[in-house]
């Protein structure tokens, strides 16, 4: 009898999601469907409005990462008005961008993907949240986390006055320079910072990579997929989330494109479906061959595993000591393993620590000067960051009085919507056999998903102690025959 | 009334309400009793007609002009050069339909059928 | 005692919502404590069908977040007044429409065809579009309906209380978290903040013109924005004087004018109008000549005086698009 599984609504991500996983008559995963029912428009509502309040209205897409299209809307800014902001405008940009991303990609470590690992794939449901993480590793954890997540969010306040949609970028600069004794305040965040990201590496080693189970899950086949990885790098080809080219590799590592954020039209292009919101990004030059992997689909991703896997290294000492010995243990370049999404995540947040202090520690950043005003007409504009999720771009054209007339966003995490969909279809498939449904696969699932943190982390799940999903099992005539979940 | 006492909360109501045209005449620039009352209303109307604009509401659908109590003929003509105007455009397009449930929740609260 | 049944539940919301009660840090503990959540899809694994089981008027209180623009969402708005005893309007998209409801100068069938035909990143050869109903192989996809306009909590359902703001900041929310379980409330149908405008706490009242005396008006990237005079007298458009207090002005102290967020105070009915009336009575110039220039050089009066309240404003959206 075939069935049919649906798992409605996804939690524990920003958005809404369901997912319809279809059974044949042997009871196997026929195929999985990912869909997203929501939209709002913001490509379309822009028009008409100034380009000057784009950093405004684009980061409520998103209220988990509203710092990444605030930056990237007033970089898009920068380029509308061919204004250069003043060197120290650049540094605190780039400076409370790091803040972000190390808070960000902490947050999700230690309460939503972490503790699949940290308490174990296997553990009772209830444990598997930030309270089997303090039980494992101790309470220490808990206020170290919540300390140095509320340190960076007091960064991003002190610059974008407030750290739910941050209000300071303007092109050609930023609303107000940074005080000398603020950023000997910074300075003791960001060393805090990078003490923090080791440790955190530390935990992962010392509960993943010493444990052979875990290692087993992290290299084995069920999350794998041998895709196109894309990211942005500096002139060395190194981890860049502020600022760049975008380098795309082949499955086989091969650099296989490298170009400016203003020629993205040539690189990427969008497919429709007509079972979802979300549109689905693939690379122009190799074609849309289906959900499928392989160097002959344009499918490809983009997030902390990828960034490092189209990057030569990271910029900053520490990072690239842990990027050398992650590739090293993982057998080389490039990495297809989903789960290492969580590992390159951590090394990312020691880059962040590191570039944060980097820029703290740079004298220059304290000069007053951090505007230009733009005199030029607008006309178009292409800005791009690495956001936690993926890359990012926001693409503006306007009349010359600087009113929008048309915008085009490609949003962080919809660069992997192709990805995510089969990754969970293969986790599906792998774990779902004659119509046996176990609680195992729900995390198996939801951990198929969850290594690319989609776009949100909300910290205080975790003191319930609940899993994400429930699944119901419906009969070929739609009634609910069984329903797995846990409370 | 006093021309600059019209808030223009109150010509919004008039088209919220269904009105297809609104038309204010106050006194001549300089002739206000209270002054500045007439300049405000001025300002008002030039950025309040810019606005209207933008949701979609004709130019000629909003119109400010001065007359003075003794000047009948120009009344009679400002009121049917309007009232010529607005019955060209026709009347204003309604909204679409509210799609969903007339009654809300709880309650027996009609939702507005914004038209 | 059996402590209360509590639901936090986003609409067309960005998440934001749901950062602030993170962002309540150490608080968040004290209200955790004293409350059973029982519906949380970002945090939690409750079901619809949770919900559809309580009896009506079980949950003691309701937050919803975000506005509404799909069947779904509107679905779940009328689910939980009817299993909630008090709903709360939260954050600024439920309480006044939001940055998204400036989608009300457009509708369905131009964000659909620019987001899925025009976009110069899509291609669409064979002109698909997201459907409500989709057949496939294995069986039938569905999606939710997509209205054309943005519609506040309050235009679908029966609202109790509002917390403004984007997002509500902590302290009021804990204010208001605390009122709710204390049982203290003010009358039904209040803004869970200050009743008077920003300007009257904002550090820069002593520079705010109180008469005509502004002869241009620039837009915030053309000038070097002064960060101790009020902006409006800087020629900077700063919605302050139309807007609600108690945000502590967080968008001032970062040298950028205020964009209302928090919406109206409770004596205005329309946010754009009564700035527009604000704005018009500070400009210096009786010539209409000027006027009309000055009134020109205004970028997008009607998005950027509604830029949060379009859906809750009298006309709502664009008559016709």
């Amino acid at each position: 009898m075939k069935k049919r599984i649906t798992i409605d609504p996804i939690t524990r991500l920003e958005g809404h999601g369901k997912i319809e996983i279809f059974l044949d008559d042997s009871g196997n995963v026929e195929k999985t469907y990912f869909q997203v029912p929501e939209l709002r428009g913001f490509e379309v509502f822009s028009i008409g409005r100034p380009a000057e309040e784009m950093p405004r209205i684009t980061p409520k897409i998103c209220g988990v990462c509203p710092t990444t299209h605030h930056i990237c809307s007033t970089k898009a800014l920068d380029d509308l008005f061919k204004v250069e902001p003043p060197p120290a405008a650049k540094k605190l940009r780039e400076l409370m961008y790091s803040a972000f991303m190390l808070e960000d990609h902490t947050l999700h470590f230690f309460f939503l993907g972490g503790p699949d690992f940290v308490v174990g794939p296997s553990a009772p449901a209830a444990e598997r949240n930030i309270l089997g993480v303090i039980s494992k590793v101790g309470l220490d954890i808990a206020g170290k986390v919540i300390k140095l997540r509320r340190e960076c969010r007091d960064v991003i306040t002190h610059f974008g006055g407030r750290v739910i949609h941050p209000v300071c970028g303007l092109p050609g600069g930023i609303s107000k320079p940074l005080k000398e004794e603020d950023r000997l305040k910074i300075v003791a965040v960001a060393k805090n910072g990078v003490e923090f990201a080791q440790f955190a590496l530390k935990i992962f080693e010392d509960v993943v990579l010493k444990n052979k189970d875990y290692v087993d899950l992290v290299t084995g086949d069920v999350y794998k997929h041998s895709t196109y990885y894309m990211g942005l790098v500096d002139k060395n080809n190194k981890v860049n989330f502020y600022d760049g080219d975008i380098r795309v590799v082949t499955p086989e590592g091969k650099e296989f494109a490298r170009f400016r954020p203003a020629d993205y039209l040539d690189h990427i292009t969008e497919r429709v479906e007509p079972w979802s919101y979300v549109k689905f990004p693939y690379l122009k030059n190799v074609g849309w061959k289906g959900f499928v992997d392989g160097i002959g689909s344009g499918v490809f991703r983009v997030a902390p595993l990828a960034r490092l896997n189209a990057a030569d290294g990271m910029a900053t000492p520490l990072a690239q000591a842990e990027y050398e010995r992650m590739y090293a243990t993982l057998g080389g370049k490039p990495v297809h393993n989903t789960l290492a999404f969580h590992w390159a995540r951590l090394i990312e947040a020691l880059y962040a620590a590191e570039r944060m202090l980097e820029l703290a520690q740079d004298r220059e950043i304290t000069d007053t000067h951090v505007r230009n005003i733009p005199t030029a007409i607008p006309a178009e504009g292409i800005g791009v960051v690495e956001a936690p999720r993926g890359t990012l771009f926001h693409h503006y054209k306007t009349d010359k009085n600087g009113i929008i007339t048309e915008a085009n966003l490609i949003v962080a995490t919809v660069n992997n919507a192709a990805a995510i969909c089969m990754s969970i279809e293969k986790a599906a498939k792998s774990l779902i056999r004659e119509g046996k449904v176990s609680d195992g696969l729900l995390n198996m699932v939801e951990m198929a998903f969850r290594a690319y943190d989609p776009c949100f982390a909300c910290a205080t799940h975790t003191l319930s102690g609940k899993t994400a999903l429930f699944i119901n099992i419906y009969d070929s005539n739609g009634n609910i025959t069984d329903t797995i979940g846990s409370e | 009334m006093c021309t600059g006492r019209i808030d223009p909360q109150f010509v919004m109501k008039a088209f919220e309400s269904g009105a297809d045209g609104v038309l204010i005449l106050g006194c001549h620039p300089g002739d206000c009793h209270y002054k500045e009352g007439n300049y405000k209303a001025l300002r008002r109307f030039h950025l309040l007609k810019r606005m209207l604009k933008q949701f979609g509401i004709e130019e000629e659908r909003f119109r400010l002009d001065w007359v003075s109590a003794s000047e009948a003929e120009k009344f009679v003509e400002v009121i049917n050069d309007m009232v010529k105007k607005v019955k060209a455009l026709g009347p204003i397009k309604k909204n679409p339909p509210v799609p969903f449930s007339e009654e809300k929740a709880s309650g027996d609260i009609k939702v507005e059928a914004h038209g | 005692m059996a402590k209360p049944k509590v639901a936090f539940y986003w609409c067309a919301s960005c998440g934001g919502c749901e950062e602030s009660i993170v962002d309540l840090a150490e608080d968040i503990l004290k209200v955790v404590e004293a409350v059973e959540f029982v519906f949380w899809p970002v945090a939690m694994d409750f079901k619809v069908k949770d919900v559809e089981a309580l009896l009506d008027g079980e949950i003691a209180v309701s937050f919803i977040n975000g506005s509404i623009r799909t069947g779904e969402q509107e679905h779940m708005a009328k689910l939980l007044r009817r299993k909630s005893g008090l709903v709360v309007a939260y954050g600024a998209c439920a309480h006044i429409g939001g940055i998204p409801g400036l989608a009300n100068f457009f509708n369905h069938d131009s964000i659909f065809d620019y987001v899925y035909h025009k976009s110069p990143s899509v291609s669409n050869p064979g002109g698909v579009t997201p459907q409500l109903k989709t057949s496939v192989e294995q069986g039938e996809l569905t999606l939710p309906e997509f209205y054309d306009t943005v519609y506040t909590l309050d235009q679908v359902i029966d609202v109790d209380y509002y917390l403004p703001g984007c997002a509500p900041p902590p302290d009021l929310i804990m204010k208001a978290v605390e009122a709710i379980l204390s049982g203290n409330l003010p009358p039904k149908g209040t803004v869970l903040a200050p009743d008077k405008s920003l300007c009257d706490t904002c550090k820069r009242k002593t520079t705010k013109p109180d008469k005509a005396v502004i002869k241009e008006i620039r837009r915030v990237h053309e000038v070097l924005l002064d960060p101790e005079r009020c902006f409006l007298d800087q020629g900077v458009i700063c919605l302050g004087p139309a807007t609600r207090d108690g945000c502590g002005e967080r968008c001032i102290n970062a040298n950028m004018p205020c964009r209302g967020c928090f919406g109206p105070t409770s004596r205005v009915e329309d946010q754009g109008a009564k700035f527009l009336s604000a704005l018009a009575s500070i400009i210096d110039i009786d010539d209409e000549p000027e006027i009309e220039k000055i009134m020109n050089s205004i970028a997008d009066p009607a998005g950027i005086f509604n830029f949060y309240s379009m859906p809750a404003s009298m006309l709502r959206r664009k008559i016709s698009v």
